[in-house]
C-alpha cells in the first residue's frame, strides 16, 4: 500500500547487521533481510557483518546513489552507540540525515533472548515498524549554538584544583567554587601519599597557591552553587557566598585576631582535625589554608550569641577587616561548560556498632589517624591515644563500609593502599606491632604491589579475614584493658582474638550526603549507589548525559589521587574541546508549537522540566526555545489542544510504527 | 482482636514462667490477644535438618490456622519463644519469596483442608511491647521504678538473626531501652547475641557449659544484678547450670536469670505468683526497689 500512490517516491534501503556473533548467533539475519525485502517501499534489503565499519557505511552510500534511495534503515545496536555514525554516513551519501532510522536488535533482542525463532520474529516486527515509520520522516536541520568560553568548576579538592589549573593555563577563565573555607579537600588532611610516601601538603599546597594567584581563576571559597539555568554553552549560574564576617579584600591572614580572641583556648571541635583538637570562634582551618583568610563561626562567637563581647579581635586587626554585619552575597555568572568535582565523604563508622567507634575511645577512623600522624596535626605528629597512652599494638581493619552487603557493596579502592601507608607510618611513629585485617589486598596500581611487599618486609602482620567484632571483652589476664579484635584467620582456619591498644577503621568512600540535590540541580544522573553517572563507563568516563557538564574525581566513584588528577585533566580537555570548537550541534528532536492551534492555556509552561517554554503575552501563545528543549515530549503529551508537536516524534510516525509492530507475521528461518 | 498468640511447647513446660508473666503483663497493659486454636509444634531447629519442605509445612499449618482465626488483613501472630519466632518467621519469608516452596507447602496443607495466603506477620513480644505499645505508654503504668538495678540484657542468637525484623542483627538495643524506661541501668556488654549453647547442654554438655560460662561470667564481671532473656532455652541454660559451671571451672557465678516480661511485671507492680517468680531457681534481691510512696515491691 505504501509503495504506490501518495508515497510513490519513497525508496527504502534496509541493512541488518550481524555485529559479529552478537546479533547473528540469536537472530536469523538472513531471514530478516529476506522478509523486509517483501515489504512495500523497500528497494534494497541485505545483511552485513559489521554495518558500522567503513565498508558497511560505504555500502549505504553506494546504494543511495545507485538505487536513488530516499530512506535508510539499519537494524543493529542501540542508537546511543551508532545513530550518529549512520546519520553521518547517510548525509555523506547525499540524503538528509534524518531520513535515517535505527532499529535496535542487539540490546533489545539478541542480548536478551535465547529462543532463535522468537528473537527473529521480534527483529522482523521491529524492522517492519521502522519501515512504516520512515514514510513520514521529514528533512530536518541541525541547529548550532555558541559555547561561552568560561568554565565553572565545582569543588576545590585535588580534582577541582587540577581541572581549574589545566583550563586556566590554556587561557580559559575559570570560576572555582568551594563550599568549605579553604580549597585542598581531603588531600590537605592526609599526612603522606602512597606508594611514594610524598608529603601530601608538600605536593598539594603549591598547586593551591597557584590557583589563588592565577589571573584566569576566580576563586570563591565558603560558597555554594545555588541555581543552574540554561543549556550547553550558555549556563547561567547563581553562587551563594556565605558570610565569613571578614572582609576578604582587607584580610592578609596574619592571624593576630585569632591570638587575641577572648577565648584563650579553643572550645569548638576542629573540623579540619576531625574533632581531635579544638578551635576558637575566629579561626583558619589550617596554616596553609587557601585563601589565607580567617573566618568567624557565628555558632560559637560570643558577639553573635550575646552581642556583649569585648571584641578584642577587632582591636587586634589593624586592617579593620572584621565585619560582624557581613551578609550572604549572591553572584551571577555565565559559563559555557561545567566540571563537577564535588568529591566524597567517608563512611560513618558508627553504622557498624560492633566495631565500637564512638564507644571505645581508642577506636579511630583512618582520617583521624591521618591527622594524628601529621606533624601539623593536633598532637604535632605524636601518636597519643585519646586516653593518653602510646599504642604498643595496633589493629587496622580493612573494608569498613566497603564490600559489605549490609552497608556498601562497592570496593572503595583506596583503603588497602592507605591502610598499608598508615601501617608504615604507625610503625615509624611508635614501633608498635601492627595487624592488618583484610579480605583481599587490592594493590593494583603503579608501584602499589611493590609497596605491599615492602610492608611485608617491615614485619607488619596480615591476617586474612573479616573482623567479627571489636570489644573490651577480656577473657584472659593479658587482654585486660585492651581492645580485643575477633576475626577469622582464613589462612589457618581458626578464630583469633588479638588484643590491641588502638583500632584503626579503614572507612570506605561514599557519595556526598547531598549528591542527590546536586544531581538534580545540574540535571545529571546518579548510579544506584549515588555516585555521579558517566555517559559511558569505558568510552565517556568524564562526560555526563547532560551536554557541557563533566565530572572528575571521587564524585564519580571511589578513586585515589592519581586517578582523580587523570580524570580532572580529561574533564578539562573535554571542556576545552567544546570551547575551542566554539559551537555545538543540537539534536533537532525538539518540540514546537503550531501557533494557529495554541489556545494559550499555560499547561505546558508549568510542566516543562527545562523551563524551555515561555508565553507571548501579546499574542497569547506558547513559544518553545529550541536551544533549551531537550525533546522529552512531556508538553506534547500534556497539550490539551494537541497543538505541540515534536520533530522525529510526530503522531503519524508513532502511529505507523505501532501499526507496523502489530502486523505480526511468523518468521521463516533460513536454517 | 488485635493479636494472636502462639505459645509453643516450651512455654507449656520449662518456660511456663515466660507465658505466665507475658499473660500478666499483657493483661495489665490491656493488650488484646487470643491464643491460636489447635496450634502445633513449630518443628524447631531439628525438623528442618531432616526434611526442609515437611518442616515448612508443619510450621505453615500454624500460619494457615492464624488466617482462619483472624479476619484482619494482616494477622499479627506473637511467638515468644526464640526458636518458634525464627522458624515461623523463616516459613513466612520463604513462602513469600519462593513460589516453589509456597506451591509445595500449600499442596501439603490442602490435604488438611488448609491454605496459606500470606497474610501473617510473625512478631516477637519484645517488638510488640516496645514498638507497637510504646515505651512512653509502658512508663505510664510503672509502679515500681527499678532504680539502682543493673541489668544485662541478653537477646540470644535467634531473635535478630538472620531476620533483623525489629533491631540490629549484631547489636540490638530494644530490651536495653525497655529496662532503661523501667528505671534500671542496662549493662553495655558485647555478648548480647552470642550463643548460649542451645541444645548442646543436653547433647555435648562440655561445649554448652563453656558457652554458658562465658556469658554468665562476663555479665557478672560487668556488675549485672540480673541477666534478662527473651527465650525459654536461653533462660534454662543460663540459670540451671551455674553450680555445675562453678564446680567444673572453679568459678563463683551467682546470677539470677529471668524473662524480660517478669522484670517488666515487677515494675508494673504485679503479684509474684502471676509472674511465675516461684519457678526461678535464683532469687533476686529487690529490697531497694520501692514504691514511690515507700512501699516495698511486692514481688520478692
Amino acid at each position: 500500500m505504501h509503495g504506490n500512490g501518495l508515497n510513490g517516491s519513497i525508496r527504502i534501503g534496509f541493512y541488518v547487521c550481524h555485529c559479529g556473533h552478537n546479533i547473528a548467533s540469536i537472530v536469523d539475519v538472513k531471514a530478516v533481510a529476506d522478509y523486509v525485502k517483501t515489504l512495500p517501499g523497500v528497494i534494497i534489503s541485505c545483511e552485513y557483518k559489521y554495518m558500522c565499519s567503513d565498508p558497511g557505511q560505504e555500502l549505504i552510500q553506494k546504494d543511495i546513489k545507485e538505487h536513488s534511495l530516499t530512506r535508510i534503515i539499519v537494524a543493529s545496536c542501540s542508537p546511543l552507540l551508532h545513530e550518529h555514525t549512520f546519520r553521518a554516513a547517510v548525509e555523506k551519501g547525499g540524503l538528509n540525515p534524518y531520513f535515517f532510522q535505527m532499529v535496535n536488535i542487539r540490546e533489545d533482542v539478541s542480548w536478551v533472548h535465547s529462543d532463535r525463532r522468537a528473537a527473529t520474529e521480534k527483529a522482523q516486527d521491529l524492522a517492519r515498524a521502522a519501515v512504516q515509520r520512515v514514510f513520514h520522516h521529514k528533512a530536518l536541520e541541525t541547529k548550532h549554538v555558541k559555547i561561552h568560553p568560561d568554565v565553572l568548576v565545582v569543588g576545590g579538592g585535588i580534582a577541582g584544583i587540577h581541572a581549574s589549573l589545566t583550563l586556566a593555563n590554556a587561557g580559559k577563565k575559570v570560576y572555582l567554587v568551594e563550599r568549605d573555607p579553604t580549597i585542598g579537600g581531603h588531600m590537605a588532611m592526609f599526612d603522606k601519599t602512597f606508594p611514594t610516601l610524598d608529603c601530601a601538603a608538600c605536593i598539594l599546597t603549591p598547586k593551591m597557591s597557584q590557583v589563588k594567584n592565577h589571573p584566569n581563576i576566580t576563586l570563591w571559597t565558603y560558597s555554594e552553587v545555588s541555581k543552574v539555568d540554561g543549556y550547553v554553552g550558555n549556563y547561567k549560574i547563581e553562587v551563594k557566598r556565605k558570610p565569613r564576617y571578614i572582609n576578604e579584600e582587607l584580610c592578609v591572614g596574619c592571624m593576630d585576631c585569632i591570638e587575641k580572641c577572648v577565648y584563650k583556648e579553643g572550645r569548638t571541635p576542629d573540623e579540619f582535625n576531625k574533632g581531635l583538637s579544638k578551635r576558637k570562634p575566629i579561626y583558619i582551618p589550617f596554616p596553609q589554608a587557601t585563601p589565607q583568610i580567617v573566618l568567624i563561626d557565628p555558632e560559637s562567637c560570643i558577639e553573635f550569641k550575646s552581642g556583649r563581647c569585648k571584641k578584642t579581635c577587632v582591636e587586634a586587626c589593624d586592617r579593620k577587616a572584621i565585619d560582624f554585619q557581613q551578609k550572604e552575597e549572591m553572584k551571577e555568572i555565565e559559563v559555557g561548560t561545567i566540571i563537577l568535582a564535588t568529591g566524597y565523604h567517608t563512611f560513618d563508622a558508627k553504622r557498624i556498632p560492633f566495631y565500637g567507634y564512638g564507644k571505645y575511645p581508642n577506636v579511630y577512623t583512618s582520617l583521624e589517624v591521618e591527622r594524628l600522624v601529621n606533624a601539623s596535626g593536633p598532637t604535632g605528629g605524636e601518636m597519643i591515644l585519646r586516653d593518653g597512652r602510646h599504642p604498643k599494638t595496633v589493629g587496622i581493619i580493612h573494608c569498613v563500609g566497603s564490600r559489605d552487603k549490609n552497608t556498601n557493596r562497592w570496593c572503595s579502592r583506596t583503603c588497602c593502599m592507605y591502610s598499608l601507608k598508615l601501617a608504615h607510618l604507625l610503625k615509624e611513629h611508635t614501633e608498635a606491632e601492627v595487624y592488618n585485617f583484610y579480605i583481599d589486598i587490592r594493590a593494583a596500581g603503579k608501584a602499589y604491589e611493590e609497596f605491599y611487599d615492602k610492608l611485608l618486609d617491615e614485619n607488619v602482620h596480615f591476617i586474612r579475614g573479616r573482623v567479627a567484632e571489636v570489644s573490651d571483652w577480656a577473657v584472659r589476664p593479658s587482654e585486660e584493658g585492651k581492645l580485643i579484635i575477633r576475626a577469622e584467620d582464613t589462612m589457618i582456619g581458626i578464630v583469633r582474638r588479638i588484643p590491641v591498644d588502638m583500632v584503626v577503621l579503614a572507612v570506605g568512600m561514599e557519595p556526598q550526603a547531598d549528591s542527590q540535590d546536586v544531581r538534580r540541580m545540574f540535571n545529571i544522573s546518579c548510579s544506584t549507589e549515588g555516585f555521579f553517572l558517566e555517559r559511558h563507563p569505558k568510552l565517556a568516563p568524564v562526560d555526563t548525559f547532560t551536554d557541557g557538564i563533566f565530572i572528575a574525581g571521587a564524585c564519580q566513584g571511589p578513586k585515589d589521587i592519581p586517578d582523580s588528577v587523570a580524570q580532572a585533566g580529561a574533564a578539562a580537555a573535554q571542556a576545552l574541546t567544546l570551547i575551542d570548537t566554539g559551537e555545538i550541534e543540537l539534536e533537532p528532536n525538539t518540540a514546537f508549537v503550531v501557533q494557529e492551534e495554541c489556545s494559550g492555556c499555560r499547561t505546558c509552561l508549568t510542566i516543562c522540566p527545562y523551563n524551555a517554554i515561555s508565553r507571548d503575552e501579546v499574542k497569547q501563545k506558547a513559544y518553545i526555545n529550541e536551544a533549551l528543549c531537550k525533546g522529552c515530549g512531556t508538553c506534547v503529551a500534556a497539550c490539551p489542544s494537541g497543538s505541540i508537536k515534536q520533530n522525529l516524534f510526530e503522531d503519524e510516525m508513532i502511529f505507523s510504527e505501532i501499526n507496523g509492530l502489530l502486523e505480526h507475521t511468523p518468521a521463516v528461518c533460513c536454517e | 482482636m488485635k493479636y494472636l498468640s502462639y505459645p509453643g511447647c516450651s512455654l507449656r513446660s520449662t518456660g511456663r514462667a515466660y507465658e505466665e508473666s507475658l499473660v500478666a503483663v499483657f493483661q495489665a497493659l490491656e493488650i488484646q490477644y487470643e491464643e491460636l486454636k489447635d496450634w502445633n509444634c513449630c518443628g524447631a531447629t531439628s525438623y528442618v535438618s531432616i526434611d526442609e519442605m515437611d518442616a515448612f509445612a508443619l510450621a505453615a499449618r500454624n500460619l494457615a490456622l492464624a488466617e482462619l482465626q483472624s479476619p484482619e488483613s494482616t494477622v499479627k501472630l506473637i511467638a515468644p519463644c526464640s526458636a518458634c519466632y525464627l522458624v515461623l518467621s523463616k516459613t513466612e519469608r520463604y513462602l513469600e519469596d519462593y513460589p516453589e516452596v509456597s506451591t509445595n507447602v500449600n499442596a501439603k496443607l490442602d490435604k488438611a483442608g488448609l491454605h496459606y495466603n500470606g497474610r501473617v506477620e510473625v512478631r516477637h513480644p519484645l517488638d510488640v511491647l516496645v514498638n507497637d505499645y510504646g515505651l512512653e505508654n509502658i512508663v505510664k503504668h510503672v509502679q515500681y521504678p527499678l532504680k539502682g538495678l543493673k541489668v544485662a540484657c541478653y537477646y540470644g542468637c535467634q531473635v535478630v538473626r538472620p531476620f533483623a525484623k525489629f533491631d540490629h542483627s549484631h547489636y540490638p538495643v530494644t530490651m536495653d531501652k525497655l529496662v532503661q524506661a523501667l528505671g534500671a541501668e542496662s549493662v553495655d556488654w558485647p555478648l548480647k547475641t552470642r550463643c548460649c549453647g542451645g541444645s548442646l547442654t543436653g547433647t555435648t554438655q562440655e561445649a554448652g557449659l563453656r558457652l554458658n560460662r562465658l556469658l554468665l561470667k562476663e555479665a557478672q564481671k560487668r556488675g549485672a544484678d540480673i541477666l534478662l532473656t527473651c527465650c525459654p532455652l536461653c533462660q534454662h541454660n543460663l540459670e540451671c547450670y551455674q553450680e555445675r559451671i562453678n564446680r567444673i571451672y572453679k568459678e563463683e557465678i551467682d546470677l539470677p536469670v529471668a524473662y524480660f516480661t517478669q522484670l517488666l511485671g515487677v515494675a508494673l507492680g504485679l503479684p509474684e505468683k502471676e509472674l511465675g517468680m516461684q519457678r526461678l531457681f535464683k532469687k533476686l534481691s529487690l529490697e531497694h526497689i520501692t514504691h514511690p510512696k515507700g512501699e516495698m515491691a511486692n514481688a520478692w
